[in-house]
């Protein structure tokens, strides 16, 4: 039987009768990446002697009675996350051979859960992509179809996940980038209300839209994964102490929800088979009792424009801090200045850099009014409008990515292209909202995601309707993978 | 409002990147090509409109002042391309 197929879940119970071992289940999971990962290229640091021992403490753990959901369960991260001794890179040569010497919160609350880390996974170089082709490293693959990109950027967490390397894996979604990565690979990724999760030890990238979320091959899983790692956190100031009920979140309770559709994600900038697979899904859900109506909120046309000011110009700040003095690569010079300018122009790739300098653009005398100041005023009505709907609905329901996984290379010249990739997934970053992605169908053999989005902090609901949403779709099945 | 080439080489010294004319000259177009999408955001009324930089409602955070303990001096500079005596080093600030 093969063990890397299965929900956490039914890890989770083969562990505690003593089916399985934690150790067992550890190796299966690294056996796999070193059969399969060749071909997928998930992962950019496998840390197997962390692994031995996180499933040793993990069986302890176990053995004492002490286990809670993610007790053995093997995990990957997403290699902006940082993880004390384990080197994490965010991709990119500038950070290249980084160790840190601190646990970030989600990976420091992961191990005291007693979850097993296999490594860290690919992605677009500090976050800033849709398909981690920008990764300075290489490029993952679609589990799917290995020709096709995985989405991004959390691609290699969303790939390892959907080719059965890890049951649960974590990434970052600044735009989109779990929720994306997710439709593509046709797994299930979260991400939550801002401020669920501490981003302390998330390396920066959009500090008010950088979100951390699960992905997982069930909802169940995801629901699991984000409790592990969900609360308040002393070291990020910006983490809120908001309820959360647990078990109405496991109801699955579609009868009776109204779910809003908004006419502008399913009209001209979304692919036909996407469209056709999420309506199918709203059948579904009319059929299972759920009020399904189309609303209107047409500042969604103007979400990747605000996005693409503000993000950039979060990023120009945060990416300051990489200048050769404290940690990562230094080219030496004669000053430091010429050393920082050497350093930064050594280090990033040029989607990075093309970030920095309209971000720095944006935010220099005499453009701030014109793009930033209008980009947070653009925020404001683009949240109000999207309020004022929760106010009808319990629910908005999308797709996902405008179109199934593109082709690798297809969407690298056009710089307009790769950023319209994320215009159904930008509006729940702009509004803080929470939202998950579920695998709706196919086409040609391709994954098709669709999206709930919920008011802040209304996790329950959301849950509640994916997990009905869920039972009504075919269950998921592991991708069969060719290794040369 | 296109980007000129000397602007760009200002927003590069701002941003201290290292950046060659003809790197500058390739990332022109595309720039204002990104910067021309931007302007849609001028149609909009947005004048009054008040700013949201921050998502979710935010208040400010108490917490009593307690000494804890982080990084050590040795674990801050573990990872320093250059170190001297407790200290990270650089370059030649001012002669």
């Amino acid at each position: 039987m093969d063990l890397c197929g299965l929900a956490a879940a039914q890890m989770r119970r083969m562990l505690d009768s003593r089916e399985v071992s934690a150790e067992e289940l550890a190796r299966a999971h690294l056996d796999r990446i070193s059969r399969l990962d060749p071909a997928v290229r998930a992962f950019i640091t496998v840390c197997e002697d962390r692994t031995l021992t996180d499933a040793a403490e993990a069986q302890k753990q176990i053995d004492g009675g002490g286990q809670g959901a993610l007790t053995g369960i093997p995990v990957a991260l997403k290699d902006n996350m940082i993880t004390k001794g384990v080197r994490t890179t965010c991709a990119s040569r500038i950070l290249e051979k980084y160790v840190p010497p601190f646990e970030g919160t989600a990976a420091e609350r992961l191990r005291r859960a007693g979850a097993v880390l296999l490594g860290k996974t690919n992605l677009d170089e500090f976050a800033m992509g849709s398909s981690t082709e920008y990764s300075a490293f290489f490029t993952t693959r679609n589990p799917w179809d290995l020709e096709r990109v995985p989405g991004g950027s959390s691609g290699g967490s969303a790939a390892a996940v959907a080719s059965g390397m890890a049951p649960i894996a974590y990434g970052s979604d600044t735009g989109g980038s779990v929720r994306q990565p997710a439709a593509l690979c046709g797994v299930v990724g979260l991400k939550p209300t801002y401020g669920r999760i501490s981003r302390y030890g998330l390396v920066a990238f959009s500090s008010s839209l950088d979100q951390i979320g699960p992905f997982g091959r069930s909802v169940e899983d995801v629901i699991c994964a984000f409790e592990a790692v969900m609360g308040r956190d002393p070291h990020d100031s910006t983490t809120v102490d908001m309820p959360y009920d647990g078990s109405k979140a496991r109801e699955p309770v579609l009868k009776g929800r109204r779910i809003g559709v908004p006419s502008e994600l399913l009209s001209g900038e979304i692919a036909p088979d996407v469209s056709h697979a999420v309506r199918a899904a709203l059948d579904l859900i009319s059929d299972a009792g759920g009020e399904t109506e189309e609303v209107s909120l047409p500042m969604i046309e103007h979400g990747v424009a605000t996005y693409y000011i503000i993000a950039p110009a979060e990023a120009s700040s945060n990416l300051a801090r990489y200048d050769g003095v404290r940690y990562g690569l230094r080219i030496d010079a004669d000053d430091s200045i010429e050393m920082m300018k050497g350093t930064r122009s050594a280090g990033f790739g040029s989607e990075v850099t093309q970030r920095i300098m309209i971000g720095t653009y944006v935010l220099s005398a005499g453009y701030y009014d014109a793009f930033y100041t209008k980009a947070h005023q653009a925020r404001t009505i683009m949240k109000r409008q999207f309020q004022e709907a929760f106010r009808k609905f319990d629910l908005l329901i999308a797709p996902t990515s405008p179109v199934p996984a593109f082709r690798l290379g297809e969407r690298l010249d056009d710089p307009m292209a790769m950023k319209l990739a994320d215009f159904c997934t930008i509006p729940a970053n702009i509004g803080g909202f929470p939202a998950i992605s579920l695998n709706c169908g196919f086409s040609n053999g391709l994954p098709i995601g669709v999206q709930l989005i919920a008011d802040s902090f209304q996790e329950e609901t959301l849950f509640s309707v994916a997990l009905a949403l869920e039972n009504l779709l075919p269950p998921f099945a592991l991708p069969e993978i060719e290794v040369a | 409002m296109a980007i000129s080439l000397d602007e760009l080489k200002h927003v590069a010294e701002l941003a201290r990147l290292n950046l060659s004319n003809q790197e500058l000259n390739a990332m022109q177009s595309d720039l204002n090509r990104v910067l021309e999408s931007f302007r849609q955001l001028h149609e909009l009324r947005l004048s009054g409109v008040e700013l949201t930089s921050h998502s979710v409602d935010s208040t400010s955070v108490w917490g009593e002042d307690e000494p804890a303990d982080g990084l050590s001096r040795s674990d801050a500079l573990e990872a320093a391309p250059s170190a001297e005596a407790g200290l990270f080093l650089v370059p030649t600030i001012f002669e």
